[in-house]
């Protein structure tokens, strides 16, 4: 018996057509965090004043609670892409690998829903 | 109908795993990953901790305050920073790749030794500024 035709064994092994996508959101978000990061940090330089009084003053505006949501966002999105590609390469054993990106992905929502969460309640008035 | 080999044609490995040195690429290329992942280790984790002490009241701000300004606080917030600068310096660089633009082996390098030295440059300037006003 022969080993399959050369078409039989590569069928099924080839790009499956969605490759580009975690490579295409890894930079819409990477420009995300360079705007909202960049805001943040001329906000914050700018305000020089770090009490609790004076940044929930600053964090209670419309724009600045609305930017540091996106930054939120932006950033746990961007980390959770950025942390798949960590343990693809160094996690080699597929049944650890499935944990690892499982774990991640609870991690990565619920601290985005945490962080904005805490951003909602400032600029509500809580 | 052609039968595939058993075994696999013997294919040109690049890099070696043994046959490799040092160049600047390299460097700023483990540099990304590594202030990547420490960002969102460390840096997610800082950034839920002051929301959280922000959101919950001024006496879980003066507990965040509190190991934000001694040393440790300072070293991390510091090397957090520097760790934006280089992750946004050598993301932008990324950026400048995507397009196919810089990998002449000149302006690759030179680009690779300059991104790192403007994330310090800038992580100086910041606290500089921060410590001035």
């Amino acid at each position: 018996m022969g080993n399959g035709t050369s078409i039989g064994r590569v069928r099924g092994l080839g790009s499956a057509r969605h490759g580009a996508q975690h490579w295409l959101v890894q930079r819409y978000t990477a420009i995300g965090n360079l705007l909202a990061g960049l805001y943040l940090l001329f906000s914050l330089v700018g305000l020089g004043e770090f009490t609790h009084k004076a940044l929930h003053a600053w964090l209670s505006k419309p724009l600045p609670a609305v930017m540091v949501a996106l930054f939120v966002v932006s950033t746990f999105w961007h980390a959770r892409l950025g942390l798949q590609v960590l343990a693809e390469d160094y996690v080699h054993e597929e049944g650890n690998k499935f944990a690892v990106k499982a774990l991640l992905n609870l991690f990565a929502f619920a601290g985005a829903a945490f962080g904005l969460l805490c951003v909602v309640r400032i600029a509500l008035g809580a | 109908m052609a039968q595939a080999e058993t075994k696999p044609k013997s294919r040109p490995i690049s890099p070696h795993l043994g046959i490799w040195r040092w160049g600047p690429a390299m460097f700023t290329s483990i540099l990304h990953r590594v202030t990547g992942n420490g960002l969102a280790f460390v840096g997610l984790g800082v950034l839920l901790w002051w929301l959280y002490a922000l959101a919950a009241g001024p006496i879980a701000y003066d507990t965040f305050a509190a190991h934000a300004g001694a040393w440790y606080g300072k070293v991390v917030l510091v090397g957090l920073t520097w760790a934006f600068f280089n992750h946004m310096a050598s993301g932008l660089r990324h950026f400048v790749l995507d397009i196919g633009a810089g990998y002449e082996l000149k302006n690759n390098n030179l680009w690779s030794v300059l991104t790192p030295l403007l994330a310090v440059a800038a992580t100086v300037a910041t606290w500089t500024v921060i410590l001035l006003k």
